[in-house]
């Protein structure tokens, strides 16, 4: 149940994608997210797609894995498919009562699931691929020029990097104590929402404490060795560029180059078709 | 009641690289009121394999018996087994929630569907029974000391009354008067009520003074399944599984060897003690 969450866990396999450096990981999957929401027809999202599905292969993590993250979201995406195909005016192609299907409602619900999916892939592919402490080496060398106008860089880097540490050992810790409420006759799946929601209370207060018990077990091991933020602070494995990383910038510059043409190329034929008529 | 294991295997992580077999191929036969002394290094499969008995976790092949009924059957009802078998885990004291320490203790038997009366009457009794004093039953669990907390956990078990008690190293981090008490009322339990025991433990000290029947686990099978006497003699297999035997049974041996003529086979302060006498007279 709570193992069936994949969006910010690491995946551990031998891959070109999990060695590269952190940055080139961030860089990509913003400039890709990026890349989703400013061309949106179907040429550059098969490009897109066709993308994707290289590194997914290139990642080595079973398909099967990645995807178990989309069920966490297929809420989402069912109301906002929902919400696309009845409330989008246009040529409406069925009507009843007040509800009405629109064609412009049934092509943006299609592209509105393409392009979630794209998303949440590529944000869960940096995850899978990337330890959460190379993440956030990544994040606070990317940011760091932040510092100039006072932005602390580093705290938020550090609580990032401790908030993600702790998701897994607080799941584990919440699933012992389900183990445990339900061996004492504890029902976690009851049909009635509020039974549901009163069952909660014996997992989610012995969690509350716990985790309070680890924040400040932690803060005093942080300061008994001596942790005083980031002012000279260096780093055991300081972050290098290396060829693979090199070549994957260049791969990515290429990927924009030629969704910035397609996009061109489809908005002009749009453009075309628009006069013609 | 008893407990038949058929073949049960457990594997975490299936079909990741992370793969790993916990349990594997594990039959084994537990008769009533036996006192059953689990050891094995840590990591050798001791917490899965008491969870698959409770079952908490679903095997990947397998299954458990109780009382000749397949508990991982669809059609099983697990309140019949929740009702028959306790299981305490490892730092009890993480689970309490509830604002008294009795209305915590209430909560296993209240699941079970006893009524009121009858649910605190049995959370009265076993917290008497656990020895905690009448002035901490309305206070909150968390103003307790951590032996204190412990008590109230297990307490919170035997509520439920059940006849299996499963624990899991309950006495790790307690001081030696608080040790000795948890032991002291688990083999009270098994002693007077006939309850079935099957206590994990890295003391062998321990297993060697309460268990009639010690199963010893590593990489997830059960490699010597006997009385403690017979177990403990295997000093050095013992020694290769990062595990050891009680420190009389080393003293014996030592003795002997210095030219002592003692038995070797003692494995209780006490009887050493009277094996000693018997060979200065
Ligand atoms: N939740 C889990 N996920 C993955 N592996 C686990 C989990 N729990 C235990 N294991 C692994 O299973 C093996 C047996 O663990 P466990 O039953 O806890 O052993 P023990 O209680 O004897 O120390 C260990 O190698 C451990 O790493
Ligand atoms: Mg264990």
């Amino acid at each position: 149940m709570l193992k069936d969450v994949t969006l910010g866990q690491y995946y551990q396999a031998d891959s070109p994608i999990h060695k590269l450096d952190p940055r080139v990981k961030l860089v990509g999957t913003l400039l890709y997210m990026i890349s989703l929401f400013i061309f949106n027809n179907i040429y550059c999202y098969a490009i897109a797609a066709v993308f994707l599905i290289t590194v997914i292969i290139l990642t080595k993590v079973p398909v099967w894995y990645m995807l178990k993250g989309l069920k966490a979201v297929l809420f989402i995406m069912l109301f906002t498919v929902v919400f696309n195909i009845f409330f989008t005016p246009g040529e409406y192609i069925f009507e009843f009562g007040i509800f009405h299907i629109s064609r412009e409602g049934i092509k943006g619900a299609v592209f509105m699931i393409i392009r979630l999916t794209l998303l949440i892939v590529s944000a869960s592919i940096m995850t899978l691929t990337t330890t959460p402490n190379r993440l956030t080496d990544g994040i606070e060398k990317l940011f760091r020029p932040l510092k100039l106008i006072k932005v602390p860089v580093h705290e938020m880097a550090m609580m990032m990097s401790i908030a993600l540490r702790f998701i897994p050992i607080l799941m584990e810790e919440a699933d012992k104590i389900m183990k445990a409420q339900t061996a004492r006759g504890a029902k976690f799946d009851s049909k009635k929402f509020m039974d549901r929601v009163k069952s909660l209370i014996p997992l989610i207060v012995p969690l509350f404490i716990s985790a309070f018990r680890r924040a400040s077990d932690l803060a005093l091991a942080m300061e008994a060795r001596c942790y005083h933020g980031g002012e000279g602070r260096t780093k055991m494995k300081p972050l290098k560029y290396k060829a693979g990383d090199i070549v994957s910038y260049v791969i990515l510059a290429l990927y924009i180059a030629a969704m910035v043409a397609v996009g061109i190329l489809s908005a002009r034929l749009a453009f075309f078709q628009f006069l013609s008529k | 009641m008893p407990i038949i294991t058929d073949h049960l295997t457990y594997v975490y992580g299936s079909k990741t690289t992370l793969q790993k077999t916990a349990l594997n191929d594990v039959s084994v036969k537990i008769d009533d009121g036996q006192f059953i002394g689990l050891i094995g290094h840590t990591g050798s499969g001791k917490t899965t394999f008491l969870q698959l008995l409770a079952g908490l976790i679903k095997p990947a092949s397998g299954t458990v018996y109780l009382d000749g009924e397949d508990i991982y059957a669809k059609d099983f009802d697990k309140r019949t087994l929740r009702s028959k078998l306790g299981i305490v885990f490892q730092y009890p004291e993480h689970q309490l929630f509830e604002e008294t320490v009795f209305k915590d203790v209430c909560f296993g038997p209240k699941n079970l569907g006893v009524d009121d009366k009858e649910t605190e009457l049995r959370a009265y009794e076993a917290l008497k029974m656990i020895g905690l004093e009448d002035e901490v039953f309305y206070q909150s669990p968390f103003d307790l000391s951590g032996g204190q907390k412990r008590r109230v956990a297990i307490a919170g078990v035997l509520a439920m009354k059940p006849k299996i008690l499963i624990l899991d190293e309950p006495t790790a981090g307690l001081d030696p008067a608080g040790r000795n008490d948890i032991l002291g009322l688990i083999l009270k339990l098994q002693k007077e009520q006939g309850m079935t025991i099957i206590l994990v433990s890295h003391s062998m000290e321990d297993v060697a003074e309460y268990a009639d029947r010690v199963l010893v686990m590593d990489k997830g099978s059960i490699v010597f399944d006997n009385t403690p006497r017979e177990v403990f003699k295997h000093h050095e297999e013992l020694k290769e599984l990062g595990l050891s035997v009680p420190q009389v049974s080393v003293a014996m041996s030592k003795l002997r060897e210095k030219g002592l003529p003692v038995k070797t086979d003692a494995i209780t302060v006490e009887e050493a003690v009277k094996e000693i006498i018997r060979v200065l007279r």
